[in-house]
């Protein structure tokens, strides 16, 4: 399974319900303004590094740097191109939006 | 929109004081980029304009954006251009610094940082005040 998230942490309760039900070793990639959780010092950052232990996090890199992010990123959390987001669709049998 | 013009233009030479509230991160909607293009037509209009920038909108003003990969306009710095149209009342509130663990040192221009108490003061003495 893979979860995609779009939305902020800081805005909804999109990343917080996906981390709350998402099952143990599955992937997590933030996209959008769902990027603003991995970044150091931020709300959404502490609960993204709680869920480290279980999840594997993943963050879309163009919107990283389109929001002036990319060099704020929590140790830990792989930063994916385009490609690399296609890669994980493919890898993954089902993806779930959490919108 | 058409309320904020009848206010606008409503008696010659009338200054009313305007407050912008931005509380949406760019990019992820449109609800930025619209603010700051109202803002910049508000100009025109020679009122008291400030812009508060709260919640995720302190996202907004965020230095070093690169919008190359996400294909969209990188419109921040058109935040730059606020001081040549005379909008100068730039306010962050601190709490939503905070717990997006930033600073003034990340913002793209100067802004004055207010707490909690004071942005309610500063809302509250406002005529007409327009969210995005």
């Amino acid at each position: 399974m893979l979860n995609i998230v779009n939305k902020s942490a800081t805005e909804r309760n999109s990343i917080e319900s996906c981390l709350r039900m998402a099952a143990k070793g599955t992937a997590v990639l933030l996209i959008e303004d769902a990027v603003y959780a991995v970044t150091k010092g931020s709300e959404g950052a502490e609960k993204v590094q709680a869920a480290m232990a279980d999840l594997k996090i993943y963050a879309l890199g163009p919107d990283l740097e389109a929001r002036g992010m990319a060099g704020r990123v929590l140790d830990g959390v792989n930063v994916v191109d385009y490609g690399g987001f296609v890669d994980l669709v493919t890898e993954h049998n089902t993806c779930q939006s959490w919108l | 929109m058409s309320d904020m013009m009848d206010d606008m233009e409503g008696g010659e030479g009338v200054v009313k004081k305007f407050m912008f509230v931005n509380r949406k991160a760019p990019h992820g909607t449109v609800y930025a980029l619209e603010g700051l293009e109202v803002v910049l037509i508000s100009a025109a209009f020679d009122q008291d304009v400030s812009m508060v920038f709260t919640d995720d909108g302190v996202y907004e003003l965020i230095k070093g954006m690169n919008t190359k990969g996400i294909e969209v306009k990188d419109f921040s710095k058109t935040y730059r251009a606020l001081e040549g149209y005379d909008i100068e009342k730039l306010y962050v509130e601190k709490a939503s610094m905070d717990v997006r663990g930033l600073s003034e040192d990340d913002l793209i221009v100067d802004v004055t940082v207010l707490d909690s108490a004071e942005m309610a003061n500063l809302m509250a003495e406002q005529d007409v005040v327009i969210s995005f």
